[in-house]
C-alpha cells in the first residue's frame, strides 16, 4: 500500500479491451512502468505513473490505447488553482523542492503571437522565393565597422586590405542550442551532429563534453565551457568550430545544474571526465567570472587557447540584459547568445523555470537597439533562443535584431519528444533524454538526424517564402527591419521598447 | 582650405552676417538660439512642418535620367530636361527635379545651399543660422519663371557659403562634416524649412510638376554643367511639399532613384548608428546617406560601394578565385544592413562624375549609352536617343554593375577623390 | 513677454503667384500628351508617317485609320519611345516597320501582324501576344514575351532579364523566341510552352546567358548554342544534347530565323546546341508536407 497522497493522477490511461490483442508492447514501451500485465495477459495501467508522453499510443499495433485528462472537479478557485493545491501537496509531503523539465509553461503574454508580418503590394514586387534566389546564408561573429579596399592597379582586381575576425558561416539563420550529454542521449547528439553538417549549420554541445564518436563532425559543433567545466580541456576547445561560455540559461537564470549520479554511466563518465555514479555539479555562477573584467579574462583566455576561434557567450534573458549584453560584447565576445524565459531545460526547479526571466522578443530588441545606440552592434552576433516555435518566430525574432535562432525544444520534439516536461527523471519512453540503454537505443540516430534536417529545411523554406512576400532576397535586409513588423494588441509601453508600431501605422 | 576658399571682410560685409543679427531675436524667441553644428540636440520643440505634410513614407515609380560629360564639357540643361521631357508618361507631375554639376563657376569652392522655404519666418530662422555658422558669400533668390501646371512654389533661395578655419577649429569637424551637421540641423529642426542640396558647384531643382514644367520653371535652359540628372516622379498618394521630389542630395551626392527599396526598415537603422536623421519620409533619403557614408567617410571606392549596396549572389561568391571571395565576402558581412534590397534604378551625382547602379536582379529599368566622352544613362532608351540621336555604343547595365562616369583630372576642384578621406573618426563605433 | 510662436507665424508671407498662371509648357518630345499629328503619305497600299514628337496615343490612332483605309504595310519614321505600337491589333497580312527605337510594350496583346523595327527595342515586347512576327534588328530589352502564348519574336542582337518568362502553349498556339545574341539571367523563367532558342552570334565579352536560366521551367523547352554551366541553371532544369527530332526542329527555327534576319542559316546550324528541358510539369509537387 502506497503512502497515502492527496495528488491524484493527472491522466487517465484507456484502453479498449475488445481490440486489445494482449501484446505487452505497451509494457515495454513505457519508460515510467505505467503497465503490468495481470494473469490473464491483459496490460493494467497505473494512472499515476504516466507522463502523457503517447510512447505506447504510438506503438499500439491496434490503436487501443488513449490518453485523458483526469476529469476530476476541484472547487472552483482562481487563486488557488488545482495546480497550486497540487504542488503544496506534493511539498507537503516531501519538504522538497519541486522540479520540472522542458521550458515555462505558464500563459504569459506571447508577444510572438502579437506579431505581424509585412508584404509587398504593387510599389514594390514580392519576390518568388521559389524560381528567384533567396539568400539565408548567416555570419555569426565579429565585423569591422568598415572595411578597407585597394582597387587594383593595371589589371589586378580590387583588393580586401581589411583582416576580418573568423567567423561562423551558417546556411540558414537557424543553430541548434546547447544540450548535453548526460542530459541527452549519445543518440541525440548523434543525430543533430549529422543534421548540423547536412543543414549548414551548427550543433552546440551544451556543458557535458564532446564524445569521441561527434569527431567527424566537429566543424559543425559549437563545444561549450560552462561553470562545472565537464570534460573541458585544450583538445576539446580546439575541437570545436567555436567556443560557448555558458553564463546562463533562460529556463533557470542564475541556477546551476546537477545531473544525478545515476545517469552517470561509462559514457556519460568518459566524455564528462568525471567518474561513473558521481553527481555532476555545476556551480550557478563560474566562480572565475564574478564581474564583467573576469569574463573578458576567460574569453581571451580561450581565444589565446584555440587560435582566436570566434567565442560566444551565452546569457539569459533577464531584466537587465541590454546592459549585461552590451559588457559582453565589449568585453570581447563575438557572438551573445540570448536565451529567454521560455527556453527549454533538462531539469530547473519549477518556482524558477516559470517565474524568472524576461521573453526572448523583448531582449532581442532592447539589446539589438542598445548595441546600436552605443555603435557596437556590427562587434557581435545576437542569437536569439528560449521560445522559437516555428519559422514565424525566426522571421519575427530576426526582424526583431537577432542574426539567427538557436532551437533546442522544436529539435528534440522533431525526434519524438512530447513536451511531457518530465526530462528530469530520466525515464524518457521516446530515448532522448534517459541514459537507459533500452531505452536511447530506440532513437536511431540517422532517422532523427534525417527528421531534424527535415524541420529546418522545411523552415527555411517558409522563411524565404516570408522573404519573397517582403520582396527582399537576402535574410540581412530583414535583420533588425522592425520597419516590417506591426503589433497587434499590444500594450504601448512594449510596441516602444519593441520599436515596432500598431497594426494599421503605414510606413 | 584653399586661398581661394579664405573670405575677405568685404565679402563678409555682402552676405548675410549683417541680416543674420537683425533678425536673430525671432529664433531666439523660438528656440532659445540655434546650437551649433554637430552639437546634441534633444528636443527642439515643434516638428518641421513637412513631416505633418507627409505623414507615411510616400512610395511609387519613376523615371530617370543621367548624363555626364568626363571631358568637363559643359551641357545645357535643356539636355536633361528635354530627355525626361520624352518619358512624361513614367511620372504623374507630382514630382519633378534635376540636379547639376558644375553649374556655379563664380563660386566652385562655396558650399551652395538650395533652400526651400514655407514662409519668412522659416527663411530668417535659417539665415539667422547660417549667418551664425557660415560665411555667406553671396545669396540671391532661385531664378524661376511662371509656368503654367507649377504652384504654391515654396521660397527658394540660395546661399553660397564658407566656413572659417576657426570653426572648423572649434568643432573639430572637417568641412564636409560641418556641412552635413548644418543641414540635419536645419531639416530637422527648422520648421518649414529644407536643404534641397548642399554641395559644391552643384545644385538640386526640385518641386511638385512634371520634370519638364519644373525644368522650365527654374530656367534650366539658362546653365551650364557638366553633369545632370533627372527625375520624373509617380507617387501613390498626393504630396505637396515640394522638399520631397528627387533628386535627394548632401553635400556633393544626389540621388535620383526609381523603384522602392524594401530594406529601408534596416538600413535607417544602420544609418542611424552614424548620425543620420531619416526625416524626410521617403526611402531615397537612405541612399543618398549610404553613399555619404560609405564613400565619403569610409573611403571606399565608388565601384566597390556599389557592390555593397547591390551585393552578388553566394552562389556567384563562391565560384570567385580566392582573394575575390574573400572581398565580396567581406562587403556582405560588414555591410549586410547597407544591402539595398527591392527594385531599384538609382543615379548618383556627385563631385567626381555619375554613377548609375540596379538592383542585384534588375527589376527596375536602367539603359546605357556613350558617345565620345559623354556617359548617358535613361529609364527608357528613347530618352537617351532623345538628346544623342546615334550614340557610339548603348547597352543594358547588368543588375548590381554599376556605370560609372568619372570627370577627367582636374575639371572639378572642388571634388574631394573618394579614397583620400578617410574618417574614422566620424563612426562612432570607432570611438566608442 | 516674448510673442508665442502662432503670432508670428500669422504674418502672411506677402504677395505671391497662386493658381495655374504662367506659361504654357513646352512641348518639345513625342513623350509629351499632345494632339499634333504626324504627315501621312499613303502609296499604294504602303502608308508612311512622320511620327517625330507625335504622341503614342495619336501615332497609333495613325496606323489604325492607315490600316482602315488599305494600308497593308505602316512605315513609321522617327520613332522614339512611342509606347504600345501594334498593341492589341488583330489583323492578318499587316507589317508595321519601325524606324527609330520604339517604347516599352511594343506589340502587346497582338494578334496576326509582323513588325519590323530598324532600331534598338525597349523592353516588354510580345507581352501576352497571341500571333504575328516582331522582328528587332537591334538589341532588345528586358521581360519580353511575357505569357507570349502565339506568334514569333526575332531578336538580331543581345536581350536583357527574364526573357520568355511564362512563356506558355495552348492548343494550336506554339510561341517562339529567338535572339541571335546573349541573353541575361532569368532567361525562360517560369516556362511553361513554346520554344526559346538562344545563338550567341558574333563576338562579345558577354557570356552567352546568365544566371537562373529556366528556374521555375516547366514546360516547353530551351536551345541554347553553345555550352552553360551547372551554376548558371534553375533547379528544375535538365540539359540534354538534341536528337534528331529537335535537330530537325532547329533546322525549321533557326533557318527561319536565319532568313528573315539575312543570316548563313548552315554556318549557323554548325555549331553544337544544347536542350534545356523541365524535369517535371509540377514541379514543386514535394514541396509541401501532407
Amino acid at each position: 500500500m502506497a503512502e497515502l497522497t492527496f495528488v491524484r493522477p493527472e491522466f487517465r490511461v484507456r484502453i479498449d479491451r475488445e481490440t486489445c490483442i494482449k501484446c505487452g508492447r505497451c509494457v515495454h514501451q513505457c519508460g515510467w512502468s505505467v503497465y503490468h500485465l495481470d494473469e490473464e495477459g491483459r496490460p493494467i495501467p497505473d494512472h499515476a505513473k504516466c507522463a502523457a508522453c503517447h510512447r505506447c499510443v504510438t506503438f499500439c499495433p491496434t490503436d487501443s490505447i488513449t490518453i485523458e485528462k483526469n476529469p476530476l472537479a476541484y472547487k472552483d478557485s482562481d487563486s488557488m488553482s488545482p495546480a497550486h493545491r497540487k504542488a503544496i501537496w506534493r511539498q507537503a509531503e516531501t519538504g522538497g523542492v519541486l522540479l520540472t523539465g522542458m521550458g515555462n509553461d505558464r500563459p504569459y503574454l506571447r508577444i510572438f503571437d502579437h506579431l505581424l508580418l509585412d508584404a509587398c503590394q504593387v510599389t514594390n514586387p514580392s519576390i518568388d522565393p521559389l524560381r528567384e534566389p533567396m539568400e539565408l546564408r548567416t555570419f555569426l561573429g565579429r565585423k569591422p565597422d568598415f572595411v578597407q579596399v585597394a582597387m587594383g592597379d593595371n589589371g589586378s582586381g580590387p583588393r580586401l586590405l581589411t583582416e576580418l575576425d573568423p567567423q561562423l558561416k551558417l546556411e540558414t539563420p537557424i543553430m541548434f542550442g546547447g544540450m548535453s550529454f548526460g542530459s541527452v542521449s549519445l543518440n541525440v547528439h548523434r543525430a543533430l551532429a549529422m543534421a548540423a553538417k547536412e543543414s549548414g549549420t551548427y550543433m552546440n554541445t551544451g556543458e557535458g563534453g564532446l564524445h569521441a564518436d561527434l569527431e567527424p563532425y566537429q566543424d559543425h559543433i559549437i563545444v561549450q565551457c560552462a561553470s562545472g567545466r565537464f570534460g573541458v580541456h585544450a583538445d576539446y576547445l580546439q575541437a570545436g568550430a567555436a567556443v560557448e561560455i555558458k553564463i546562463g540559461q533562460g529556463a533557470k537564470p542564475g541556477i546551476g545544474g546537477h545531473l544525478p549520479g545515476e545517469k552517470i554511466d561509462e559514457q556519460v563518465s568518459t566524455t564528462r571526465m568525471i567518474p561513473q555514479g558521481t553527481d555532476a555539479l555545476s556551480p550557478a555562477p563560474h566562480h572565475d567570472i564574478y564581474s564583467i573584467e573576469d569574463l573578458r579574462q576567460l574569453i581571451y583566455a580561450i581565444k589565446e587557447a584555440t587560435g582566436y576561434k570566434p567565442v560566444s557567450v551565452k546569457i539569459a534573458a533577464v531584466h537587465n540584459v541590454a546592459a549585461i549584453a552590451s559588457g559582453v560584447v565589449r568585453a570581447g565576445a563575438d557572438i551573445v547568445y540570448l536565451d529567454g524565459f521560455r527556453g527549454g531545460t533538462g531539469a530547473a526547479p519549477t518556482v524558477i523555470r516559470d517565474h524568472v526571466g524576461i521573453p526572448i522578443e523583448i531582449a532581442i530588441a532592447v539589446v539589438d537597439q542598445r548595441l546600436r545606440d552605443e555603435g557596437i552592434r556590427n562587434r557581435a552576433s545576437i542569437v536569439a533562443a528560449g521560445g522559437i516555435r516555428s519559422s514565424a518566430d525566426v522571421a519575427k525574432a530576426i526582424a526583431l535584431g537577432a542574426d539567427a535562432c538557436g532551437i533546442g525544444t522544436p529539435v528534440l520534439v522533431a525526434m519524438g519528444c512530447h513536451v511531457c516536461q518530465k526530462c528530469h527523471t530520466g525515464c524518457c519512453s521516446w530515448g532522448i533524454t534517459t541514459q537507459r540503454p533500452e531505452l536511447t537505443r530506440r532513437l536511431d540516430p540517422e532517422w532523427g538526424a534525417e527528421r531534424v534536417s527535415n524541420l529546418v529545411r522545411a523552415w527555411s523554406h517558409e522563411v524565404a517564402e516570408i522573404l519573397g512576400a517582403l520582396g527582399v532576397n537576402a535574410i540581412e535586409s530583414l535583420r533588425g527591419s522592425r520597419e516590417r513588423l506591426r503589433a497587434l494588441g499590444l500594450d504601448e509601453s512594449t510596441m516602444r521598447i519593441l520599436g515596432v508600431k500598431p497594426a494599421g501605422v503605414g510606413h | 582650405m584653399t586661398d581661394h576658399f579664405r573670405r575677405d571682410a568685404d565679402s563678409a560685409a555682402r552676405g548675410l552676417n549683417r541680416i543674420g543679427e537683425a533678425d536673430r531675436r525671432s529664433a531666439v524667441r523660438r528656440y532659445g538660439g540655434l546650437p551649433a553644428p554637430g552639437s546634441r540636440v534633444p528636443d527642439m520643440g515643434p516638428r518641421p512642418e513637412y513631416s505633418a505634410e507627409a505623414e507615411e513614407r510616400i512610395l511609387g515609380g519613376c523615371g530617370l535620367m543621367g548624363v555626364c560629360d568626363e571631358s568637363g564639357g559643359r551641357m545645357s540643361g535643356e539636355l536633361a530636361v528635354r530627355s525626361m521631357a520624352s518619358m512624361h508618361d513614367r511620372g504623374n507631375g507630382l514630382g519633378g527635379g534635376f540636379a547639376g554639376y558644375g553649374i556655379y563657376p563664380d563660386f566652385p569652392h562655396a558650399f551652395c545651399f538650395h533652400m526651400l522655404y514655407t514662409d519668412d519666418a522659416s527663411k530668417d530662422d535659417t539665415e539667422y543660422y547660417l549667418a551664425r555658422h557660415f560665411v555667406v558669400l553671396h545669396h540671391e533668390p532661385i531664378p524661376t519663371r511662371p509656368v503654367r501646371g507649377i504652384q504654391d512654389e515654396p521660397i527658394l533661395w540660395r546661399y553660397f557659403l564658407e566656413i572659417t578655419d576657426q570653426r572648423l577649429a572649434e568643432t573639430q569637424l572637417s568641412a564636409e562634416d560641418y556641412v552635413v551637421h548644418a543641414v540635419m540641423d536645419i531639416n530637422a529642426h527648422i520648421n518649414g524649412a529644407f536643404v534641397a542640396s548642399s554641395g559644391r558647384n552643384m545644385g538640386a531643382f526640385k518641386g511638385v510638376g512634371f520634370p519638364e514644367e519644373i525644368g522650365q520653371f527654374y530656367r534650366l535652359d539658362e546653365y551650364q554643367g557638366w553633369t545632370w540628372t533627372g527625375h520624373g516622379r509617380f507617387p501613390t498618394n498626393t504630396p505637396g511639399w515640394w522638399g520631397g521630389a528627387h533628386p535627394f542630395c548632401l553635400l556633393d551626392y544626389s540621388i535620383v532613384h526609381n523603384g522602392e527599396i524594401s530594406s529601408y526598415g534596416i538600413n535607417q537603422r544602420y544609418l542611424e548608428g552614424f548620425g543620420y536623421n531619416c526625416t524626410l519620409r521617403t526611402d531615397t533619403e537612405v541612399v543618398t546617406y549610404l553613399f555619404d557614408l560609405m564613400l565619403r567617410r569610409h573611403g571606399l571606392p565608388v565601384e566597390i560601394a556599389c557592390k555593397a549596396l547591390a551585393s552578388p549572389f553566394w552562389k556567384d561568391i563562391d565560384l570567385m578565385p580566392d582573394d575575390q571571395r574573400k572581398l565580396y565576402s567581406a562587403l556582405r558581412m560588414v555591410y549586410g544592413p547597407a544591402l539595398l534590397n527591392g527594385p531599384f534604378a538609382v543615379v548618383l551625382g556627385m563631385g567626381e562624375g555619375m554613377v548609375a547602379l540596379n538592383d542585384r536582379i534588375k527589376l527596375r529599368p536602367l539603359v546605357a549609352a556613350r558617345n565620345g566622352s559623354t556617359v548617358y544613362v535613361a529609364s527608357e532608351e528613347s530618352a537617351i536617343r532623345e538628346i544623342c540621336a546615334k550614340p557610339e555604343r548603348s547597352w543594358m547595365p547588368r543588375a548590381g554593375e554599376p556605370v560609372v562616369a568619372r570627370l577627367a583630372e582636374g575639371v572639378n576642384p572642388a571634388a574631394s577623390r573618394s579614397g583620400e578621406a578617410f574618417e574614422v573618426a566620424a563612426s562612432p563605433a570607432a570611438v566608442a | 513677454m516674448a510673442l508665442s510662436s502662432e503670432s508670428i507665424r500669422n504674418v502672411p508671407t506677402g504677395p505671391s503667384r497662386k493658381g495655374p498662371t504662367g506659361i504654357e509648357p513646352a512641348r518639345v518630345t513625342a513623350g509629351q500628351p499632345g494632339s499634333d499629328k504626324g504627315t501621312v503619305t499613303l502609296e499604294g497600299d504602303t502608308a508612311r508617317i512622320d511620327a517625330r514628337g507625335i504622341y503614342y496615343k495619336t501615332l497609333n490612332e495613325q496606323i489604325r485609320e492607315a490600316l482602315d483605309l488599305g494600308a497593308r504595310t505602316v512605315i513609321l519614321d522617327h520613332v522614339n519611345g512611342q509606347r504600345y505600337i501594334g498593341a492589341g491589333l488583330h489583323a492578318q497580312g499587316v507589317t508595321l516597320v519601325v524606324n527609330g527605337v520604339p517604347g516599352n510594350d511594343l506589340a502587346t496583346f497582338m494578334d496576326g501582324p509582323t513588325v519590323i523595327v530598324n532600331e534598338n527595342a525597349q523592353d516588354g515586347i510580345g507581352n501576352t501576344m497571341n500571333s504575328g512576327l516582331v522582328v528587332v534588328n537591334g538589341d532588345a530589352g528586358d521581360v519580353l514575351g511575357y505569357g507570349m502564348r502565339g506568334g514569333r519574336l526575332y531578336v538580331r542582337g543581345d536581350v536583357g532579364y527574364r526573357v520568355g518568362i511564362h512563356m506558355k502553349a495552348f492548343g494550336e498556339a506554339h510561341p517562339v523566341i529567338v535572339a541571335g545574341g546573349r541573353a541575361r539571367d532569368f532567361f525562360g523563367e517560369y516556362m511553361a510552352g513554346g520554344e526559346l532558342i538562344l545563338l550567341g552570334l558574333g563576338e562579345s565579352d558577354d557570356a552567352l546567358v546568365g544566371s537562373y536560366v529556366g528556374t521555375g521551367m516547366h514546360g516547353g523547352v530551351i536551345f541554347l548554342r553553345g555550352t552553360v554551366a551547372e551554376h548558371q541553371l534553375g533547379k528544375e532544369v535538365g540539359v540534354a544534347e538534341p536528337d534528331a527530332a529537335d535537330q530537325a526542329r532547329l533546322e525549321e527555327v533557326v533557318g527561319d530565323f536565319c532568313r528573315v534576319m539575312q543570316l548563313d542559316a548552315t554556318a549557323v546550324l554548325a555549331e553544337p546546341f544544347v536542350k534545356l528541358y523541365p524535369y517535371s510539369h509540377r514541379p514543386y509537387g514535394k514541396l509541401y508536407a501532407y
